[in-house]
């Protein structure tokens, strides 16, 4: 199975960046330690989304509320059950992909774009009552020290443990866009009407793929709170969908790892613009506007077309 | 009964801000998100036209004149400069290509503004508020509920009885034929455009007196335009003062019977109308 998957190529190089990634901590500054743990976090993030927007042509628009959500079922078990944390990391992504479902129904039956519109709606709805719960959710302050296992409790252990469960699960998702279902649901990107009417049920591939995206979302909101220990109601704000969006956009999103290529970029220009700038919504906003102008396939997406002129479009 | 009217006036604004966002969806198809930062602007030009009147009356109402004509101005750049060339893309990019819009908006108005909130009061003989059946009733309120069907009126009026309003409503149906018969869509779709974003602007000068002007606004705003123009039908302008009904009213029956999470019942009134009507409450023209 392993051999139909990946050809030498592909393993060799991912098995070297691996390798490099789990070295790294010992030459690292703590800093920089923290910043690759996040971004472990938010590639997973929007490789969820690409799995549903690139491969199966939704129009996700909403994405980060499942993210937020799972931080959030995260931190509230934490905070308030006493029972083992570890728990706590098998339950919330379930809950974000409850969620997934719930929203799923609602939005599956509308048309592409009725769709993402419902979807940033009712993920807005989610963040309001976050936003307003004080007595739960802690509200505009959020929750900040929460607790976490000793193993993951240094910035070296979150590290790894980021690193694990990001490569586990991209792993996972690769298996997924190359399985039978992942074949269905390009299927469906290309052409719904078509694969309606060889008999696929497209709400219900559709559905699946949602609540699919909303668990591993649901992994990267456990994953950001190993990294910074705290959530608050910003991580399911629509701008944060948005970010994800050009994140996507940005590595190129028909080929598998552009999106997380595009999220180590954004994550690097914030950190470091940041330093210089308060103005980086302005920065980022004009980065976005050139790459829709120049570059709509994408940083890696140019890469690879340069390379291979064959080799566009599969990941 | 109060808060009925109340509501009311408030539906005023939604509506005259959703309709512009539907005029854009319906004719030119793309989901402008920009949309909430214009009104944003549209409400900071009028604190600064009439802060620079001192505050008068007529420089309320000469601010009410500018501030959208600003924003007009600005969107007519923006279509006209980058906007044109994008228009045979797909709606995903087109959404992403607004968004970029209001991530630079966002900043240029923190740039220029700074991020403290401004207020602006409404003139004199619009203060204050007189009293229906012993229940009180601010005057500014009123003089909302006499715009709204007045931009109704005119929106009906432009899009049914004169020419562009005519031709914009064939492009939305069917953009190559109206280009076959020799028309310049490119310049039917600036026209729509700069109308939509100027109603915007129109949105946020009338919202300016009424609540602080601050960074943010347009964040709020650009999702309950998103809700309303959903209930009614994508591109339907009837469809957008349904909705602004339907939202203005449950959120405010919301606000007296559960204040902390008023915002639900606007939501719930959306997704019961959807669940029946997947294609929103009038016709859509997508």
């Amino acid at each position: 199975m392993f051999k139909a998957l990946f050809d030498a190529k592909i393993l060799i190089s991912c098995s070297v960046l691996l390798a490099l990634m789990l070295m790294m901590p010992r030459f690292l500054p703590r800093f920089y330690v923290y910043l690759f743990a996040l971004m472990f976090a938010i590639a997973l993030l929007a490789t969820s989304l690409n799995l549903v927007l690139g491969f199966g042509g939704m129009y996700q628009f909403h994405h980060a509320v499942f993210y937020g959500f799972g931080a959030y079922a995260f931190a509230l078990f934490a905070t308030k059950s006493g029972l083992p944390l570890w728990i706590g990391y098998a339950i919330a992504p379930f809950c974000s992909a409850a969620l997934g479902l719930v929203l799923g129904l609602i939005t599956v039956r509308l048309n592409r774009l009725y769709f993402g519109m419902m979807q940033i709606s009712l993920g807005s709805l989610v963040w309001a009552i976050t936003y307003r719960w004080y007595s739960f959710t802690g509200g505009d302050d959020g929750i900040h020290g929460i607790p976490l296992p000793d193993l993951v409790g240094s910035s070296t252990g979150a590290y790894y443990f980021n690193l694990i469960v990001a490569a586990t699960c991209l792993l996972l998702m690769y298996m997924i866009v190359n399985s039978p279902f992942g074949r269905i649901f390009q299927g469906i990107r290309d052409n719904p009407e078509r694969c309606q009417a060889v008999g696929v049920n497209v709400q219900k591939q559709q559905l699946t793929g949602q609540v699919l995206a909303a668990f591993f979302a649901g992994v990267a909101g456990t994953l950001f709170v190993t990294v910074e220990g705290s959530v608050f109601p910003d991580l399911m704000f629509w701008t944060l969908s948005l970010e994800i969006l050009i994140m996507c956009l940005l590595g190129g999103w028909f080929i598998f790892l552009g999106p997380a290529l595009g999220a180590a970029i954004i994550i690097s220009l914030r950190t470091f613009a940041g330093i210089y700038t308060e103005y980086w919504t302005l920065i980022l906003g004009i980065v976005l506007m050139l790459l829709i102008f120049f570059l709509p396939e994408g940083v890696l997406g140019l890469f690879l077309k340069k390379a291979d002129p064959a080799a566009k479009r599969e990941g | 009964m109060q808060q009925v009217l109340v509501g009311l006036s408030r539906t005023t604004i939604l509506f005259i801000v959703a309709s512009g966002l539907s005029l854009v969806l319906g004719v030119l198809r793309i989901p402008n998100v920009a949309h909430g930062s214009l009104y944003m602007i549209g409400a900071f030009v009028t604190y600064t036209v009439a802060t620079v009147f001192g505050q008068s009356a007529a420089g309320f109402f000469i601010a009410l004149v500018v501030a959208p004509l600003v924003v007009a101005l600005i969107s007519f750049l923006v279509e006209r400069g980058l906007f044109c060339h994008l228009y045979e893309r797909e709606h995903l990019m087109l959404l992403l290509f607004t968004f970029s819009f209001t991530l630079v908006f966002g900043d240029l108005v923190k740039l220029i503004w700074g991020s403290d909130y401004r207020s602006l009061t409404a003139p004199e003989f619009l203060q204050g508020a007189f009293s229906i059946q012993g229940m009180p009733f601010p005057r500014y309120n009123l003089f909302l509920l006499i715009i709204g069907p007045i931009v109704a009126a005119g929106l009906w009026f432009l899009t049914n009885r004169t020419k562009i309003g005519k031709i914009a409503r064939a492009a939305a149906v069917d953009r190559e034929m109206v280009g076959a018969v020799g028309i310049n869509v490119s310049w039917v779709f600036a026209a729509v455009f700069v109308i939509g974003c100027y109603l915007a602007g129109l949105g946020g000068a009338l919202v300016a007196p009424t609540q602080n002007i601050t960074q943010g606004m347009d964040h709020a705003i650009i999702i309950e335009a998103f809700l309303i123009v959903i209930i009614g039908g994508l591109g339907n302008i009837w469809g957008a003062l349904l909705g602004a009904l339907i939202f203005g009213l449950t959120d405010s029956i919301g606000i007296l019977l559960w204040p902390q999470f008023a915002i639900v019942f606007p939501y719930v009134a959306v997704v019961t109308v959807l669940l029946f009507r997947p294609q929103g409450l009038l016709k859509s023209t997508w």
